[in-house]
């Protein structure tokens, strides 16, 4: 990329330039960037950065509700880290976690794959419809398709339950869905890979559409099926895009909050707990701040594990700011 | 040529799977928000509108509060788009445009607050909100969305930015422009169409918002926002199904809305705010 120098702070002309470079002052038009960047630099000062900076020292402090109320809390070293790390429940929420994101990055990388396949090999008006059906799931806030799933397996009136009796699973009548573990962490990954594969499918395909042509046909009078042709063609060329969107999709999933909050918060049991759902409860429920902050803090330093391996895949791709 | 047939014949039948599996919550919340609660309640679904009704949607917008968090919504959204909006411009102005000491530093900071796991500063915002007096106050909660959607914002807007060719604006220099109005003049026309699309998108996240919402705004009811309320819709309608499709239809409609106008650009933009610098 040419950087182009702002024509204010430009050196003098070069002679024989045509161009009359007006010069401000040079100081007003070396200290302008600055200027102009400050809001952004202070908002994430206060609004992001400090935050952050809080929720580390309240983690470190004895942080309940009557420091909320009357300040004044005081710092115990890593009492709350000591006391997360030596329960088992919280080993518990942490496989939970972990086996939550594998499960939905699985199947949304898996589907959105092969729906990025399908768009690629359909007709003109076919693609259309498909691309604008996934652009809807897309677009529906993720509260009201929530709230959607939620009517879609209720117990007597849901038309889950209705179809699988109409198909002959007579066990389904009535099945209060919500009432168990399996079944509602069940219906979590079905809403968050429903809401998923679209971002996904169609990001695939628009890469896809960059390999050129030429490399599918050689391949297929080679002798080689779909199948090859896209682990031997595809997938090689598109890897970088691939780990792209599995980097991001993890980082989505494993902080999922609002679908698990809003269905289950966190139950029935612990069936749903993942570690945002479990800081928050706990400093919710319990009022502990300081172990809420704990496990908050737990949870961004294995997303920024993720992040990094995600930035080195961005720097390589750009090879520059 | 027959497998040929088969073989197409097999895509369109799995595209129409698709198609189906991705439409049908949607479609089923928008029948059932026009269904007569008797075939709501019936024995067997109807899968078709046979007889529609508009008396859900008057039970959404006469409850209590309605207009309320609709306006709380759109205001919250749009005062934090316009702000953010306002701010990534001189921002991505200064990095698109301008050499300076620290760029790379500032774009990475950039790059860092635009994946920033906001769930995980559930609980020291809602402390700094206690110390400064801003709980229950939707200014709080537009700050918050106007960091959300800041560093996305700078990010697009560098992007265009960057397919504008500077010659345009040192054309006009030459001409007698200073700066700022090459810049209003020939710049800010032809990033228009990239300030609309990226403030719809930041509009999106801001409308959406659940989590903060709910935790920031607990005593003062009227300060709350559509989300919450619609989580909240079984304290409001009890188990009156069509009346909680129909306020959550409302609730979808304007970002269905946006999602159709950027409908080209949707993945491009969401890539590329997403994947390219």
């Amino acid at each position: 990329m040419a950087e182009v120098e702002a024509t204010t702070a430009a050196p003098a002309p070069e002679p024989g330039s045509p161009v009359p470079v007006r010069r401000g002052q040079p100081l007003w038009a070396r200290v302008l960037p600055y200027l102009l960047v400050a809001p952004t630099v202070v908002g994430t000062a206060y609004l992001l950065a400090y935050p952050l900076v809080r929720n580390l020292l309240i983690s470190f402090q004895k942080f309940g509700i009557a420091q909320l109320i009357r300040g004044g809390a005081e710092f115990v070293g890593i009492d709350n880290y000591q006391q997360i790390l030596s329960d088992d429940k919280f080993w518990g929420v942490v496989g939970r976690t972990f086996v939550f994101t594998a499960i939905n990055v699985g199947l949304i990388m898996g589907l959105a794959t092969l729906v990025a396949l399908l768009i690629g090999a359909l007709g003109k008006w076919m693609r259309f419809a498909v691309m604008g059906g996934l652009v809807v799931a897309w677009a529906i806030p993720v509260i009201a398709a929530t709230t959607v799933f939620q009517w879609l397996f209720q117990s007597q009136l849901g038309v889950v339950n209705w179809v699988l009796v109409a198909l002959g699973f007579e066990q389904f009548d009535g099945k209060a869905w919500f009432a168990d573990g399996n079944s509602t962490f069940a219906i979590i990954v079905l809403l968050i890979v429903w809401q998923s594969v679209p971002f996904a499918a169609l990001t695939l395909y628009a890469a896809m559409t960059t390999v050129p042509r030429e490399l599918h046909e050689s391949a297929q009078i080679d002798g080689a099926g779909s199948v090859q042709t896209f682990w031997l063609i595809t997938f090689p060329i598109l890897r970088p895009m691939f780990g792209l969107i599995l980097c991001l999709e993890v980082i989505w999933v494993f902080k999922s909050f609002v679908q698990i909050w809003a269905i289950s918060q966190g139950g029935p049991g612990n069936a749903t707990l993942t570690l945002p759902v479990y800081a928050y409860q706990i400093a919710q429920s319990l009022n502990r701040y300081d172990l809420g902050a704990a496990i908050s803090m737990v949870t961004v330093l294995i997303l920024a594990v993720v992040l990094l391996a995600y930035f080195r895949q961005m720097f390589k791709e750009e090879g520059e700011l | 040529m027959r497998t040929r047939l088969s073989r197409r014949i097999t895509l369109n039948a799995v595209a129409l799977g698709v198609l189906f599996f991705s439409i049908f919550p949607v479609y089923w919340m928008v029948l059932t928000a026009f269904k007569p609660t008797k075939e709501i309640q019936a024995e067997t679904p109807s899968f078709l509108p046979t007889h529609v009704t508009l008396d859900h949607f008057g039970t959404a917008v006469h409850a209590d509060g309605f207009w309320t968090f609709w306006r709380n919504s759109g205001m919250v959204a749009i005062s934090a788009v316009l702000l953010s909006l306002v701010v990534a411009c001189l921002a991505a102005y200064a990095v698109g445009r301008m050499k300076w000491k620290g760029r790379q530093a500032f774009i990475l900071m950039v790059f860092i607050a635009q994946m920033t796991p906001w769930e995980a500063l559930l609980i020291p915002m809602y402390v700094i909100a206690r110390d400064t007096d801003m709980l229950d106050k939707l200014p709080m909660l537009t700050l918050i969305y106007f960091m959300m959607t800041l560093p996305f914002t700078i990010v697009t807007l560098r992007g265009f930015l960057k397919g504008i060719p500077v010659e345009l604006e040192e054309a006009a220099q030459v001409d007698g422009c200073n700066q700022f109005t090459a810049f209003r003049r020939i710049v800010f026309p032809l990033l228009a169409p990239g300030l609309l699309s990226t403030s719809l998108f930041g509009f999106i996240t801001a409308w959406n918002e659940f989590a903060f919402a709910n935790l920031l705004i607990i005593k003062n009811q009227d300060q709350r926002t559509l989300p919450v309320w619609l989580s909240s819709f079984s304290n409001t309608f009890g188990t009156d199904w069509g009346a909680t499709m129909a306020a959550a239809t409302l609730f979808m409609l304007p970002v269905l809305l946006i999602f159709l106008v950027l409908q080209g650009r949707v993945t491009t933009g969401v890539a590329a705010g997403a994947v390219k610098g």
